[in-house]
């Protein structure tokens, strides 16, 4: 069974749908990425998704079980974390606050996995104390997902982890994104650096316009010269 | 000698007593600015409630603070607060959180808090009509006086003064450590500088918006109480102090509780100092200088005195928006 499934969600803000029947699979041992022009409605995928919007049609089953519209606190107790595009870190509180902060629906000692994220992330360990609002761009990533990561999720929502990052830092958290998913967690991304994204996807998603446009392996959309002229800039 | 202890009197010991009342109070209006974005007018009326359920307790067991040698308003207080506390979350659920669930503008907010002090103001007014009460009825005010060595008059302190300071540091530790070291606290944190990453890492803000009332409520019933316990209650004490609460928030800087304790404290010593009379401290320089003072030399006449948080408030405004501790988050 499917980790996660959308069946033709459609989505928006404000009674205005931006999502016209996004359909997407991932299994549990999968990485699966969305690429598409700005505006395409990939973030909105997301927040759909983790239940930050209301889904007009469709629905989103996780692991068969309904969460269509279910609350994001809800999601979490059932094992998803979001990392969002932007405003992802709490810039007033420190590094380990917000590593606290993603562990808020664990009622047991969850120490270990600061001392995993810091593991995961060395960069932050010296860190630890410091506001995050005064970290470096690559460096709030790792916050970012140091955060998701606490509840140790099996299904982790990436919203273009990379952004704004050099190559790299880039590969350093592509290379992260493939250790957590070794590590049994389920990975729906969205990203910009289409091309090295879809290198590590087992699935992509090409959107257009709230609309699946190509639905393929990784390795397939890549080889495909249609999806690299409109989409992965020839 | 008798200069420096009306100044220590009428500057030092009023300023800190008013500065720690309006410090309570800004930490009160500037947590709920934090969490949830609005300027929070009914504050001082919520004061005023609670302290009126202290009075009601006072007059039900006048015997329980004699017995333990303190003013039975006072061991009332935490009751009172716990109950203002209720009282608190009841006006959110009812008044707040319907706005708040339709997304309405901060605006809207404002004015329905607007409507609820009025809505108080007539309440409190109903029941215990509107005249002067006063909070010590079995009991009476223990005064301390101190002599220092050549000087006729004495440093004069009152046992609910010395309350007040107390009761100040320990809720200001108790925050503190509330704000940094538990989990909902963080979450407080968390949720006032960032609300929609705190949904997404599953933090309940129902829950953080509620222990936001709670400690708004009980310290708002403390404030009014200590203030009342210092002068004497009346339906409109509070509402009186309004303004020097916000002038003193925004001074620190809104949504920064570190800020509105110092605000309290600036507000409170800028209105003592500026109605002192400093012909008083002056008088011994007179014949020095061959200056002739005027009876009276204060920069405020004592009536005018809420002019000052005024003064404050526009001159922060326009000097510096964010308050003195640039504030914005808890
Ligand atoms: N909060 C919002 N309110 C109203 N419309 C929004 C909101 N956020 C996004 N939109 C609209 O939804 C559409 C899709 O936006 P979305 O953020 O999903 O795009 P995206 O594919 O993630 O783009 P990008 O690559 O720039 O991040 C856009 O037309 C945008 O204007
Ligand atoms: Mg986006």
């Amino acid at each position: 069974m499917a980790l996660l499934e959308t069946h033709d969600i459609y989505a928006g803000y404000g009674g205005m749908n931006i999502l016209n029947g996004v359909k997407m699979s991932i299994e549990q041992d999968e990485i699966g990425v969305i690429v598409g022009p700005n505006g395409a409605g990939k973030s909105t995928t997301l927040k759909a998704i983790f239940g930050l919007l209301n889904i007009s049609e469709g629905s989103i089953t996780l692991r068969g079980d309904d969460i269509t519209n279910n609350a994001p606190d809800a999601l979490v107790r059932k094992g998803m974390a979001f990392v969002p595009q932007e405003h992802n870190v709490f810039v007033s509180l420190s590094v380990e606050e917000n590593l606290e902060m993603g562990a808020f629906t664990r009622k047991d000692d969850y120490s270990y996995m600061l001392e995993r994220v810091y593991s995961f992330f060395p960069d932050l360990k010296d860190k630890r104390r410091q506001p995050a609002g005064e970290l470096s761009g690559g460096q709030r990533q790792m916050v970012a997902m140091g955060r998701a990561l606490m509840v140790e999720p099996s299904l982790l929502l990436l919203d273009e982890p990379t952004a704004g990052l050099s190559p790299l830092y880039m590969n350093e958290i592509f290379e992260r994104v493939i250790a957590v998913n070794e590590s049994g967690v389920g990975v729906l991304m969205v990203e910009q650096n289409a091309k090295q994204a879809l290198r590590i996807a087992h699935k992509g998603f090409v959107l257009a316009a709230g609309q699946n446009r190509y639905t393929d392996t990784g390795a397939n959309l890549l080889a495909d010269p249609e999806v690299a002229k409109s989409f992965l800039g020839g | 000698m008798n200069e420096l202890i009306f100044f220590i009197n009428f500057v030092l010991i009023s300023g800190a007593v008013i500065g720690s009342i309006y410090a309570i109070g800004a930490i009160g209006v500037t947590l709920i600015f934090g969490i949830l974005r609005f300027a929070h007018f009914a504050h001082a009326d919520m004061m005023t409630m609670g302290t009126f359920i202290v009075l009601i307790l006072t007059a039900l067991f006048p015997a329980v603070g004699p017995a333990i040698g303190l003013p039975t308003a006072f061991v009332m207080m935490p009751v009172a607060m716990a109950a203002t506390a209720v009282i608190a979350i009841g006006l959110d659920k009812a008044f707040y959180k319907p706005l708040r669930d339709n997304n309405v503008k901060p605006v809207v907010m404002v004015m329905a808090s607007v409507g609820v002090t009025l809505m108080l103001q007539g309440l409190i007014r109903f029941f215990a009509g509107t005249g002067t009460q006063s909070l010590y009825i079995d009991d009476r005010k223990s005064i301390f006086s101190f002599n220092l060595s050549d000087a006729s008059e004495s440093i004069v302190v009152t046992e609910p003064q010395i309350l007040l300071f107390l009761f100040t540091i320990f809720a200001v530790v108790a925050l503190h450590i509330f704000l940094n070291r538990t989990r909902l606290g963080k979450a407080m944190r968390a949720m006032s500088d960032n609300p929609d990453l705190a949904r997404v890492s599953g933090i309940n803000t129902n829950t953080v918006v509620g222990v936001t009332w709670v400690i708004a409520g009980a310290l708002a019933c403390a404030a009014g109480t200590l203030l009342s316990l210092d002068v004497t209650l009346k339906p409109d004490l509070s509402f009186m102090i309004l303004l020097p609460i916000f002038a003193a928030a925004i001074v620190g800087g809104v949504g920064h509780p570190y800020g509105a304790l110092v605000g309290g404290f600036v507000v409170g010593f800028a209105e003592t100092l500026a109605v002192f009379n400093w012909a008083i401290l002056l008088r011994p320089l007179e014949t020095a200088f061959g200056w002739d003072l005027p009876a009276d030399l204060s920069f405020v006449p004592t009536e005018y005195k809420i002019t000052i948080p005024f003064f404050i408030l526009v001159a922060i405004l326009v000097w510096r928006p964010t308050g003195i501790l640039k504030g914005k988050v808890l």
